[in-house]
């Protein structure tokens, strides 16, 4: 069911009434309020795209933030075609990056030939970026909507022809890929490519249909999956997941399992895998995490281990910051952040500590931009590493007090429910701006990491303040950027224009690449090419 | 003494979930010499840098708290809240409750919930009926039973006449949720639970560390009907957001935080004036239960004035009068009724004439009254 509104999201989901819009209307006051429509329902749908996954939040449960998500979408698409094409450029999570591919997917017939050139691109360098499971999950939804126009078979080809190795994929996502061969008759060219045209042609085609047809397998992974069934050393050959399995089936001591499969996982399979077998995950590991996965990490451990190890933790968390930094370590000038370690920053069952994560990344990270840096915890916390979910929300007081270093910047990391008392950050920021600083010495931004069901919006403290969604805390320079945006001093032009930038940059990026091998990102037998950590590097 | 003494607690800021408005109570120091009974706080206390956990003399019991203390396995519900020495040898009184039952409760709530990790000898939940009539029957004068016979009359064949209705506290729309949500300040002791902006219950414990411990217990308690049928129709209310003028007398950022100091205790104020108005009036009657080491436990009436908020409840006082435990319920207006009349029937020491007299009406529509009130079956006929 299509949502028709000339107003902007808010105005339709509260059902204000709106006064209609002619949309032949050409005078320029109808062009520019479209634009700022357009503008300010953009930028509310990137904020949901880049915060919100569907799960259960902590003041929303799963099925609530689903319906809010599906109801922004299906506006965003209907109402502003392109501009939903286009979040696929941005920083959007990988959740809305395939709610979007599947959206455009099945209303082709929408779009203009124009559209359609530019939503292919966009797809096929999105999905390039994407976890394969996520790809195989987004095929399986188009299969079971029953969406098999040509352009959809041409993407599934495309992607499939770009696998690394098809034999990784059909060992470890068996029925996934069976599915996906299925429903889009890819031609026997992208099914023999690649490491499986080494074996004899058709193999991967009997190895998905005609199982035991073969005696023997000419690529090693099937071959591997084949004999694993009977023989123990070949269990070894084969990626974790897949092996765990027949692991179980020999009746292989766990213990034993583990150390010898430990070659064949990935980074996080490790990370789980030694936690869970009470090991503990050596320097050279943490190094390789990302930020926001490391704090997640650090936060995961009981205090008294984070505490024995504070010199490790600590020197990665800087490391990994001062990797995200980039050139721009040390360029933010004085920076004060009021940081959320309130109970509600416990996320939920399924988001677990999730925004207490951000919080502690962005610490980190803004400790790396600033060239003097004072963090503001809402529970008055000292000890960062320390961070733990606790206690109400004074977010008012404590942006008082960082207001009070006269900072260059302040940067609010929280979900937005000020609550001690509720909304004194609204009116501290609202006076802040019209009787303290009306020049804007200080550039204020308030970045949240959850998205609010009821609102379709992350939360705000105030309509002076800048805010916007955030996942990674990476991304927090790029999103200052956006911020400025939604303070309403730039105009919609301007906006268009960045977006143009970024899609620009994005396709350039995995267009520029498509000759030369990896169009994926590159996974190995190894199964990089499975989890869920790289490729954030990847995006703009 | 015909209030109650809240002194050492201040309002703090009120968190809202829907209909449900709950009020945190903040004490600066927690009161000392006084703790949940250890065999219930195992999970709050030993905390070695709490500066407050100092040692503690006495111990208490909340009123309905199932738990294992004879130590063999067979449970039982206290009576009435008690107090006790702090060592936590001493044995409260409790009702047997059927184990069987409340076994298979108990593991139940150890799957689903997230919370505290239950020690797997004691249990906590409220056995709803036996509570709350136990409950009422504390409070309510009349001819009172023997309880242990009483009770097991009430478990095979139901709690008539003196059946009192009230709802779980997950049974009210809203309630667990706004529990569940809600972010317990540091120094907080208590809380005030509003529902529709009616004050629902009032719940004040000595230390921060008993309130988390019992925090999450609120959703199993019981509520009046009033109380639930607020909760239900209930729209999603306002928050009271800080509001600091329009900024001409700020100059600096010390006067932005005069003026958030200022917004704070005009809530404070208002609340403690308004909201809360019904609890903190005089007219209660207290009854002095027990005391030990300086504190006393008190239950209180209210003065069953028909038309008016009205609550009954349990207190602990410590030695200068000051509330250490709270815990009320509030009466629905029947139960007010029905208390004003067994209020005058005791005056007058169950005397139809005098009572009739004292209401100002006449002995047939007394005793119509009393049937009306479920109290049929005391009259003698004819």
């Amino acid at each position: 069911m299509p949502v028709q509104s000339a107003g902007s999201v808010r105005s339709a989901a509260s059902a204000r009434p709106v006064p209609p819009q002619d949309p032949t209307e050409t005078t320029s006051t109808g062009e520019l309020r479209a634009g700022l429509v357009a503008a300010e329902d953009l930028l509310l749908f990137v904020n949901a795209a880049i915060t919100a996954t569907g799960q259960r939040e902590f003041r929303s449960d799963a099925a609530e933030q689903q319906l809010s998500l599906a109801f922004l979408h299906e506006y965003v698409q209907v109402n502003h075609r392109s501009l939903y094409a286009a979040a696929l450029a941005l920083d959007i999570n990988d959740h809305n990056a395939a709610l979007i591919v599947e959206r455009l997917l099945r209303t082709a017939r929408e779009a203009t030939a124009e559209q359609k050139r530019t939503e292919g691109r966009l797809i096929a360098a999105r999905l390039a970026l994407l976890p394969p499971q996520r790809v195989y999950r987004l095929f399986r939804a188009l299969r079971t909507a029953g969406v098999n126009n040509r352009r959809t078979r041409a993407v599934q080809r495309d992607w499939l022809a770009a696998r690394p190795d098809l034999g990784l994929d059909a060992v470890k996502y068996r029925r996934w890929l069976k599915s996906a061969v299925r429903h889009s008759h890819p031609p026997a060219r992208v099914l023999d490519s690649g490491a499986l045209s080494a074996g004899r042609a058709g193999e991967l085609g009997d190895f998905l249909f005609r199982p035991g047809i073969r005696t023997r397998y000419g690529h090693p992974l099937l071959d591997a999956y084949r004999r694993a069934h009977y023989e123990q050393q070949a269990v070894y050959e084969l990626p974790f997941t897949v092996a765990e399995g027949f692991a179980a089936r020999h009746r292989v001591p766990r213990e034993r399992f583990l150390e010898r499969i430990a070659p064949r996982m990935t980074r996080l399979e490790k990370l789980r895998t030694t936690e869970a077998t009470g090991g503990r995950t050596g320097e050279r590991e943490l190094s390789e995490l990302p930020l926001t996965r490391l704090a997640l990490y650090a936060l995961s451990l009981p205090r008294a281990e984070r505490a024995a190890r504070r010199t490790v933790l600590t020197a990665a968390l800087r490391s990994a910051a001062r990797r995200s930094a980039g050139a721009g370590a040390g360029s933010w000038g004085r920076v004060s952040a009021v940081l959320d370690d309130s109970y509600s920053s416990y996320g939920s069952g399924v988001k677990r500590r999730r925004p207490l994560a951000v919080a502690l990344a962005a610490h980190f990270l803004l400790e790396a931009l600033a060239a003097t840096y004072r963090p503001h915890w809402t529970s008055g916390l000292t000890d960062p590493l320390m961070a733990h979910p606790v206690g109400p929300t004074p977010l008012g007081t404590r942006i008082l007090d960082a207001l009070e270093d006269s900072p260059d910047r302040l940067v609010i990391v929280s979900d937005g429910w000020d609550n001690a008392p509720p909304g004194l950050a609204g009116e501290v920021l609202r006076l802040w701006r019209t009787a303290l600083d009306p020049g804007r010495a200080t550039a204020v931004v308030h970045v949240n990491p959850v998205y609010d069901a009821a609102g379709y919006d992350v939360r705000r403290l105030a309509p002076s303040v800048p805010t916007v969604g955030i996942r990674d805390a990476e991304d927090l320079p790029a999103l200052v950027e956006v911020g400025q945006f939604t303070e309403g001093r730039t105009g919609p032009a301007e906006l268009r224009a960045y977006l143009d930038r970024r899609t620009e940059r994005f396709l350039r990026r995995y267009e520029r690449h498509l000759p030369d091998e990896g169009r994926g990102r590159g996974g190995g037998r190894n199964g990089s090419g499975s989890g869920y950590d790289g490729g954030k590097a990847g995006r703009v | 003494m015909s209030g109650l003494d809240m002194t050492g607690l201040t309002t703090g800021p009120a968190q809202v979930w829907g209909g449900i408005r709950l009020v945190p109570l903040l004490r600066d120091a927690p009161v000392a010499g006084l703790r949940l009974h250890r065999d219930l706080g195992t999970a709050a206390e030993d905390d070695p840098d709490d500066p407050c956990d100092g040692p503690w003399r006495v111990s208490y019991v909340p009123h309905a708290f199932v738990a294992d203390w004879s130590g063999d396995g067979a449970h039982g519900a206290a009576y009435g809240t008690r107090l006790g020495p702090g060592s936590g040898t001493a044995d409260p009184v409790r009702i047997p409750v059927s184990p069987r039952r409340h076994l298979t409760r108990r593991v139940r709530e150890q799957g689903r919930r997230g919370r505290v990790p239950r020690a797997t000898d004691r249990l906590r939940f409220l056995p709803l009926q036996l509570a709350l009539a136990g409950y009422l029957s504390l409070h309510f004068r009349g001819p009172s039973t023997a309880w242990d016979e009483w009770s097991r009359s009430a478990l095979q064949r139901g709690l008539s006449p003196r059946e009192e209705a009230a709802y779980a506290g997950a049974s009210v729309p809203g309630l667990g949720e706004a529990l569940r949500v809600f972010e317990i300040h540091p120094r907080q002791c208590g809380v005030l639970l509003y529902a529709a902006d009616a004050l629902a219950a009032a719940f004040v414990v000595p230390h921060p560390a008993d309130y988390r411990a019992l925090h999450g217990t609120l959703v199993e308690d019981l509520y009046g009907e009033l109380v639930y049928q607020y909760a239900y129709y209930a729209r999603p209310l306002p928050a009271f957001e800080a509001r600091l003028g329009d900024g001409r007398s700020v100059r600096t950022t010390a006067d932005l935080r005069a003026a958030a100091r200022r917004a704070e205790t005009e809530w404070r104020r208002d609340h403690d004036s308004i909201l809360a108005a019904g609890l903190l009036t005089d007219g209660y009657r207290f009854e002095r239960v027990y005391a030990m080491d300086g504190f006393t436990l008190q239950r209180f009436l209210p003065g069953f004035v028909p038309g008016r908020e009205q609550h009954i409840g349990e207190l602990i006082r410590d030695h200068k009068g000051r509330t250490a435990y709270l815990k009320t319920f509030r009466l629905s207006e029947v139960q007010v009724r029905r208390g004003h009349l067994l209020d005058a029937l005791h005056r007058e020491d169950w005397h139809p004439g005098r009572t009739a007299e004292a209401l100002g009406t006449s002995v047939e529509e007394l005793a119509r009254r009393i049937r009306s009130a479920g109290f049929g079956s005391l009259l003698k006929h004819g």
